[in-house]
């Protein structure tokens, strides 16, 4: 009797999820489709070869080599930043820590909320210590702003690479008489390495696009920035500048930096996805 | 009559053997307890130098469990409780105040799983000889020729030896592992299961392997192989749920076992 209503219930269950799943793939389509279509054309040598001339708010000549420089710039460097401090977080957590799950647990549902915190609320804290520090903006903030934004999303990355070694691994590592850093350095390290290559690209790719920790502490430039001091522009306020301005070629230069990320950005997702693959 | 006179013979033979043998583990009233599961139960027994001793019993009775409080790596199970004393040359290894890596370092440990280190074969036996401050690359070079020799796994892997060490066969896993316990040159070595992945004629290279080692080290072997146990055991302990039943040189305890769970063992692992 209960066949007809499973059926039924299998059924209307089935076509809504294949509704919801088609509703998202058009959306992510439409969102894209219109970043290519309006960002396509104005991609030219000119576009990511040149600084914009005339103020990057009224200028209509010159590229957006600006942001990408700076934009580079800074995700690489607080990538590097963030590894820096992720790296002994995530080998401490895994090699010592590894009596005390209670404590483990609580760290990293810490980190996990970190994780959740929206970037404005970095920007905000950025820009506080800036104001305390008596600094302006720059790229250096930017980086120090970035890097706390990603670094706990490398240490729950990381974490989770380190979690997956097998406890025969530490046991053999120490039977041979290693001691918990040599574990650590140069049995876990290079055991993790492949899966540290994606949280690193997950990290890198969420600080490259990310507006708001950069809204307040980088500052926003015409020029490449030439030390950590200056101000820098970026791709995402790049976006969020010129797609204000009144004037159509600085619109399209918005259009141009968002095509850049995006691509910048799904180029990072796919190759993180291959090396987890590969793995 | 006659019977009696030779098992009091035998019994009294068994601790003349044992007296004058040196234990080099000495295993005193040691008890695992995870959350409530008793896994060793007041376990205590003495392991004589230059021997080899076999450990045998139903697959978890505990002996991975054993082999593993005896260089400690219960450290690393937050569950574990592990109380009693071990001593190694008279040290007690659960004092807190002891170099853990140097008693470890005094143990080759061969675990059931092979693990090998995430680099190369060569550099899995180079790790150990580099951690006791061995540097000359020429000695490193020979030792790494020698104990793949020993193990032979030489000839499979002479050509790769850069190569990871993980893509190995299981076998060839177990055979490097040992080769990279031996390469440190411990004075004990614990073998779990060595051969359980190997082939005959690998398994048997290595069983000879053993026999040479032992005039050189003490070694302590779980095998679920009866004849393996018997061509190679000169002492056996024969646990069963945590505790030991029966323990002594391997002549009495296999041709003369006293309990029904050993007699059983014995009967249905012929
Ligand atoms: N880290 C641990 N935490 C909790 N229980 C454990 C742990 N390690 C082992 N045990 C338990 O202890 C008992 C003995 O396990 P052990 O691995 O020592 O058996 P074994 O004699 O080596 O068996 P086998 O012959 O199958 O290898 C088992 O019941 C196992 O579940
Ligand atoms: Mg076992």
């Amino acid at each position: 009797m209960m066949t007809f209503r499973r059926k039924y219930e299998e059924r209307f269950f089935r076509a809504l999820s294949f509704l919801f799943t088609a509703i998202i793939v058009f959306v992510l389509v439409q969102i894209i489709w219109t970043v290519v279509k309006k960002g396509f054309p104005s991609l030219s040598w000119q576009m990511i070869t040149q600084e914009p001339k005339g103020g990057f708010y009224f200028g209509k000549d010159g590229g957006i080599l600006n942001a990408i420089a700076g934009s580079f710039y800074l995700a690489v460097c607080s990538t590097i930043l963030a590894f820096v401090i992720s790296l002994p977080v995530a080998l401490f957590m895994n090699i010592y820590l590894i009596r005390y799950q209670r404590l483990l647990i609580g760290i990293r549902f810490f980190l996990d909320v970190l994780w959740g915190v929206p970037s404005i609320v970095y920007g905000a804290f950025g820009f506080t210590l800036l104001m305390y520090l008596g600094y302006k903006n720059s790229l250096g903030a930017g980086i120090i702003t970035v890097a706390a934004m990603i670094t706990p999303i490398m240490i729950r990355a990381m974490d989770e690479v380190l979690k997956t070694i097998p406890i025969g691994l530490q046991e053999a590592s120490y039977a041979l008489g290693s001691t918990k850093t040599e574990t650590a350095y140069k049995v876990f390290f290079r055991e993790a390495l492949p899966g540290f290559a994606t949280a690193i690209l997950l990290a890198f790719g969420r600080g490259i696009g990310d507006a708001a920790s950069v809204l307040f502490t980088a500052g926003y430039t015409d020029h490449i920035p030439h030390g950590f001091s200056e101000p820098t522009a970026t791709l995402p306020l790049a976006i969020f500048f010129q797609l204000s301005s009144p004037i159509e070629e600085v619109q399209n230069r918005a259009y141009a930096a968002a095509v850049i990320l995006t691509v910048i950005v799904l180029v990072l997702s796919v190759s993180a996805r291959l090396i987890k693959m590969k793995k | 009559m006659s019977t009696q006179i030779e098992t009091l013979l035998k019994s009294n033979l068994t601790t003349t053997v044992v007296h004058n043998n040196i234990p080099v583990v000495e295993i005193d009233k040691v008890n695992v307890y995870s959350k409530g599961h008793h896994i060793l139960k007041n376990v205590s027994t003495i392991i004589p130098k230059n021997k080899i001793t076999v450990l045998l019993g139903p697959s978890g009775c505990g002996k991975t469990t054993l082999l593993k409080c005896l260089n400690r790596l219960t450290d690393l199970y937050p569950d574990l409780k592990v109380s009693g004393s071990i001593r190694i040359d008279g040290d007690n290894i659960f004092d807190a105040h002891k170099d853990i890596t140097a008693i470890r370092q005094k143990m080759g440990l061969l675990l059931q799983r092979p693990y090998p280190l995430p680099m190369s074969i060569y550099d899995n036996i180079a790790y150990g000889l580099k951690l006791k401050g061995i540097r000359n690359k020429k000695i490193i070079s020979a030792k790494v020729e020698k104990h793949l020799k020993e193990v032979a796994l030489w000839d499979e892997v002479k050509d790769r030896l850069k190569t990871s060490a993980q893509r190995l066969s299981i076998g060839q896993q177990q055979r490097l592992c040992l080769a990279r316990g031996l390469a440190v040159e411990p004075e004990i070595i614990l073998a779990d299961e060595p051969s359980s992945a190997l082939d005959p004629i690998s398994s048997r290279v290595i069983e000879e392997e053993f026999i040479k080692l032992k005039s050189g080290y003490t070694i302590i072997l779980v095998t679920h192989i009866l004849r393996q146990a018997k061509r190679l055991a000169d002492n056996v302990i024969f646990m069963y749920y945590g505790e030991i039943i029966e323990s002594g040189p391997a002549q009495q305890v296999f041709e003369n076992p006293q309990s029904e769970i050993l007699k059983e063992y014995l009967r249905v692992g012929h």
